[in-house]
């Protein structure tokens, strides 16, 4: 039993590479989310054409297949990254496209009285952006974006296929070293379950929180 | 490095063998996945409380897992208990697994939302419990359902790269390894990416008609 606190050792350092990948890059996500979505709702063309354009891209092809991309091609292009700038640009902006259409969608949700309001208030575009429109599309995008941020954690295994020392590359390196299979593949498997949990949980706890501040307001 | 069209009409051949591989294991997938999707969806009503809770769990666990690593354990895990799996095969059962805990949902919400007066209507003209099924419910329940489904199966497709991890031969493999047999990334990995893009821009329009044909549910 003394040998597996070792390769457990090194397992839990994987995990501890997969919580740092997941947060940086659910960051990325979310700044790329507002960016996208608010620019598709924008006033001027070329915005929304940029921001469809990224949507578009990023959803059109697989986390894997762009983070060999973002790997193996940029360097070509004088643009050196190490596995993890890339496998957190890769899950960032790649997240960030299917978040940007949650963002999208909250905001065109939200009443056309409340627009309505902000006007007859003499309020700017972005006062009432700020003030009233984000604060209640907000708890209508929470639930979605936990669900991204679970796909998010899913999505990080792949970056143990550009040799960055996650979860599951650690795995295979237990494999590899005991030739046991079952349990290095099962301990992940639960690890990355808890984790998804604990992502459920939180994303759950932080909408009631925020739905605290809105009572009256139809949700 | 310049892009290079001597090298794309040298390596074309090679990523059309993987363009074939990556079809054929999107097509079994997809109907592994509805197969699965529905036994679960049953399952998941059945009155039977322990089979019903089990299987919950069991899809939330898969559901909360990536992919890579499920690819991992059916195709490493399971010879350990003589169950030996030509690649392919380990890749087209991973797939369906993964995506018949989404499908379920659809499957679900479908059923649901089949109006409570067809199962009363069904009962009231004496049918049994396969015939109210078969005859009644199946038939509202699918057509609403095809636009979610298919937009599982593009899902599907674009994840097939990851079963170059078990070293299934399709279209991400293949670019892999004339990309380390030349050392040209730029070739492959831009084409891989094109190919798919190309693909998903096309099964939009496809899911716009579907939704248009099928969305509308009529009551």
């Amino acid at each position: 039993m003394t040998q597996w606190s070792g390769y457990l050792g090194l397992i839990l350092q994987g995990a501890l590479v997969t919580i740092e990948l997941t947060l940086m890059g659910s960051v990325l996500a979310l700044i790329m989310a507002f960016l996208a979505g608010m620019g598709r709702l924008s006033r001027f063309f070329v915005l929304r054409a940029l921001a469809t354009t990224y949507i578009e891209f990023f959803r059109g092809t697989s986390i894997f297949v762009q983070l060999f991309w973002v790997y193996f091609v940029l360097p070509l292009a004088g643009i050196s990254l190490t596995p993890l700038q890339a496998g957190v640009l890769a899950l960032g902006l790649n997240v960030g496209a299917y978040a940007a259409e949650v963002v999208r969608g909250a905001i065109q949700s939200v009443g056309r009285e409340q627009y309505e309001a902000c006007i007859a208030l003499n309020l700017g575009r972005w006062q009432g952006m700020r003030h009233v429109i984000l604060p209640q599309a907000l708890l209508v995008m929470l639930p979605t974006f936990g669900n991204n941020a679970i796909e998010l954690l899913k999505a990080t295994s792949v970056v143990s296929l550009i040799s960055l020392a996650d979860l599951t590359f650690q795995a295979q390196v237990v494999r590899s070293q005991t030739g046991n299979t079952l349990m290095p593949f099962t301990a992940i498997l639960i690890i990355y379950f808890v984790l998804a949990l604990i992502i459920s949980w939180g994303v759950r706890s932080l909408e009631r929180r925020m739905a605290r501040g809105l009572d009256g307001v139809r949700v | 490095m310049e892009w290079d069209w001597n090298f794309v009409r040298e390596i074309l051949p090679t990523l059309i063998q993987g363009v074939k591989i990556t079809i054929l294991a999107t097509l079994l997938g997809s109907v592994l996945a509805a197969i699965v999707g529905l036994a679960i969806a049953l399952a998941r009503r059945s009155p039977n409380r322990a089979l019903s809770r089990s299987v919950g769990f069991l899809a939330e666990f898969i559901r909360g897992t990536p992919l890579l690593v499920q690819l991992y354990f059916i195709f490493y895990v399971l010879p350990d208990f003589g169950i030996l799996l030509p690649p392919l095969v380990a890749g087209v059962i991973g797939l369906g697994l993964h995506y018949g805990t989404y499908t379920a949902e659809v499957y679900r919400a479908g059923i649901d939302n089949v109006p409570r007066g067809q199962w009363e209507a069904a009962k009231a003209c004496n049918l049994s419990a396969g015939q109210t099924w078969t005859h009644i419910i199946i038939p509202q329940a699918i057509p609403p359902m095809i636009p979610a489904l298919a937009n599982y199966f593009i899902a599907m497709f674009k994840e097939t790269p990851l079963l170059s991890a078990i070293t299934v031969l399709e279209l991400m493999n293949q670019a892999k390894s004339v990309a380390n047999t030349y050392y040209r990334y730029i070739e492959p990995m831009t084409l891989v990416g094109a190919f798919f893009l190309v693909i998903s821009l096309f099964s939009v329009v496809l899911l716009r008609w579907l939704e248009h044909r099928y969305g509308k549910i009529e009551r």
